[in-house]
């Protein structure tokens, strides 16, 4: 008898640790935060004190004064998502396919930006796009950019810069899903009249899809939500919704907007998040 | 595209193949012709390069030196793409991604052929399976992936279908079902197969001809029957089957038969089933082709005295005998039983006596051992 209630009671024992450390970080701070999003200035009182009022009409504020960064947050994640797209996935199908005795070090290359400090490699970008660095001076050499022409504080720069940092978080899910391909079903495919090139469309990317929704994924809601690389990377004109909640949190103390930003960007990605899984029709892959 | 569904291509013909893998010698100068419409098997222990043949017909391996052709066309170097050649694959490698329908009609749609429905149900119906067309690969069984797998290369009527291990991801029962069942789809689409097996009994079922290969050559071709009944050379006669192979020495002629000295005893054979080079060579005879008598009784044809039995095992349709031999041979002796109990015990005197014309002579140099040590549970892997 005591066995069987054992039996009952053990996956819940096991998930408590889990559920005490999401409920205390991240449920109570999110009702936290959803009460701070409704909350206005009290009348009278000094900078940062707020009262809860209820009042939605915050979020309709926040978002029509900051409809610039929303945009331009989506616009940057996408193209350092397409970006990252487009060099981890040669890089994750040479690494599964052809890299060999390489492969076990290749991967360690993949990871190794992990063992230095987030910051520190985008401000080590700065140095590699700015003046002093061999980039720029070189692009004006060869006449690819004008004389006066910076890279530093664009937009190409925090679109860089995203797409450097969150390139193995493309590559390792890619690399998974391409390692588990049977070699054998292309060479089947070869084998039934398909040429390289219709092999790869027909057998080799339809199997690797889960990767690729895994790593777009992984890739795009960090880079949405992202404010480093627009502040260290970046100007005033190329900020990122992530820099205004930033702002608003710790330079204007305007909590209830801050909050209010913050969930209308929650709410952005798990729409479009939601969108893109049923239009990539994950459910129809292995 | 090119129309690769031509009703007639002309035999396969592989002249002087050899591939290598830095030192090691997957296939050693082989030259090969499997005639249009054929079961063909080549068969062989794990690494005599077998598979490594059917690659390069296949296109996925390029040889390192010499040429295939197809009838007249040189397809050596031509790409698997460009070849009217399909393979069954030994996992069957089917596309886990598409229906077993869309994994049938792969190659007809790769070749742009539009309406693919009545060629795919066509053969769907020819294995039998036609409810399973809308369900995935995984969704199958073992023995149902490997009839689609089937399915998928035929119905693309190639001029050569090739066989890698197929049937050996199968239990005992479902590969001896589908042994019998290739042999009849061969022979009702027509279509030349060549089949790539280390398992004797699936190669003597299905093919017209077998091909037994070792390190990399051929031994041997020829006929299940030619192969089993005159073998020659000692890998075939061990590893096709079992043979009691006795060290002789040949002594004379007397007509079309050859007289032969075993041991200080006198046999006879006919001169046409002996592949001996000179007076030295091993007589070989089959355990079913020897008769146990006991010391007295009558016997006839070949004889030799003085056996001892040291063995007895009844294995329901036959009980097989070790027979010790003057000089100190185990002989293996098989014997129906067709009338009852085992009529001789451990320790009987007797006497092995068989039909002349069942015995067949290996070269005296040759290796008794080869094709003995093959054990067929690590041959799955190649």
């Amino acid at each position: 008898m005591s066995n069987v209630l054992t039996k009952v009671k053990l996956p819940y024992l096991l998930l408590l640790p889990g559920f005490l450390f999401l409920f205390t970080f991240f449920i109570l701070p999110i009702v936290n935060l959803a009460q701070t999003s409704t909350q206005t200035p009290i009348a009278g009182g000094d900078t940062g004190q707020y009262e809860q009022t209820l009042q939605f009409s915050n979020y309709i504020t926040a978002f029509t004064e900051n409809k610039e960064q929303f945009a331009r947050s989506f616009v940057f994640a996408l193209c350092a998502t397409i970006l990252a797209l487009a060099i981890a996935y040669p890089l994750a199908y040479a690494i599964a396919f052809k890299a060999g005795k390489l492969k076990n070090f290749l991967l360690v290359l993949v990871v190794a930006p992990f063992f230095v400090s987030f910051l520190l490699r985008t401000i080590a970008w700065k140095q590699i796009l700015g003046e002093e660095g061999f980039v720029v001076p070189t692009l004006r050499n060869i006449g690819i950019i004008g004389q006066s022409t910076t890279l530093t504080s664009t937009s190409f720069a925090v679109v860089m810069g995203m797409t450097y940092n969150f390139l193995p978080f493309m590559t390792l899910p890619l690399y998974a899903s391409l390692e588990r391909i049977d070699p054998r079903t292309m060479e089947a495919s070869g084998d039934l009249y398909a040429n390289g090139i219709t092999t790869f469309r027909k057998v080799t990317l339809p199997l690797s899809m889960p990767g690729v929704v895994a790593g777009t994924l992984l890739t795009f809601i960090p880079a949405a939500g992202d404010y480093v690389n627009a502040a260290i990377l970046g100007s005033p004109n190329t900020k990122m919704i992530g820099n205004v909640i930033e702002s608003r949190y710790f330079k204007i103390v305007d909590y209830p907007t801050a909050a209010a930003l913050s969930f209308t960007l929650m709410a952005a990605i798990l729409i479009l998040v939601t969108l893109y899984i049923r239009k990539a029709g994950t459910e129809e892959l292995v | 595209m090119a129309d690769v569904s031509s009703a007639t291509h002309g035999d396969l013909r592989l002249t002087r193949i050899t591939k290598t893998y830095g030192d090691f010698t997957a296939v050693n100068d082989l030259s090969l012709t499997i005639p249009e419409g054929s079961f063909f098997a080549l068969l062989g222990p794990s690494g005599c390069g077998k598979t490594t043949t059917l690659r390069m017909i296949a296109g996925l391996e390029e040889p390192t030196v010499g040429s295939i052709h197809l009838g007249a066309t040189d397809i050596t170097t031509k790409r698997p793409y460009q070849r009217p050649i399909n393979t069954v694959f030994q996992n069957y490698a089917l596309f886990p991604h598409l229906t077993i329908f869309e994994n049938i009609a792969f190659g007809l749609r790769r070749r742009g052929i539009k309406d693919v429905t009545a060629d795919v149900n066509k053969v769907l119906d020819l294995v039998e399976l036609p409810h399973l067309a809308q369900r995935k690969p995984t969704q199958l069984s073992g023995g149902q992936q490997q009839r689609i797998a089937l399915a998928r290369a035929i119905v693309n009527r190639p001029a050569l279908l090739l066989l890698d291990e197929p049937l050996g991801a199968l239990d005992l029962k479902l590969r001896r079902q589908m042994q019998i069942e290739l042999k009849w789809i061969q022979r009702e689409v027509g279509l030349t197969f060549v089949h790539v097996t280390h398992d004797q009994e699936e190669a003597m079922t299905m093919a017209d001809t077998i091909a037994v290969m070792n390190e990399g050559e051929i031994e041997q071709m020829g006929s299940p029957a030619d192969l089993y009944d005159n073998p020659g050379t000692a890998f075939v006669a061990n590893f096709l089957g079992q043979s009691n192979l006795i060290k002789g020495r040949i002594e004379g002629t007397d007509g079309d038969n050859l007289v032969v000295d075993l041991f200080g005893q006198k046999i006879s054979m006919p001169k046409n089933r002996s592949h001996a080079v000179d007076k030295s060579m091993y007589a070989g005879i089959r355990p079913e082709k020897f008769r146990i008598s006991l010391v007295g009784t009558p016997t006839r044809g070949n004889t030799l005295t003085g056996g001892r039995i040291e063995d007895v095992s009844y294995i329901g349709v036959s009980t097989q005998y070790q027979v010790l031999m003057p000089w100190g041979q185990e002989v293996m002796v098989f014997e129906q039983n067709d009338d009852g109990v085992p009529p001789f015990d451990k320790g009987d005197e007797v006497v092995i006596s068989w039909e002349p014309n069942f015995t067949f002579a290996l070269r005296g140099d040759d290796d008794v051992e080869a094709g003995l040590e093959v054990n067929p549970e690590e041959l799955d892997e190649e």
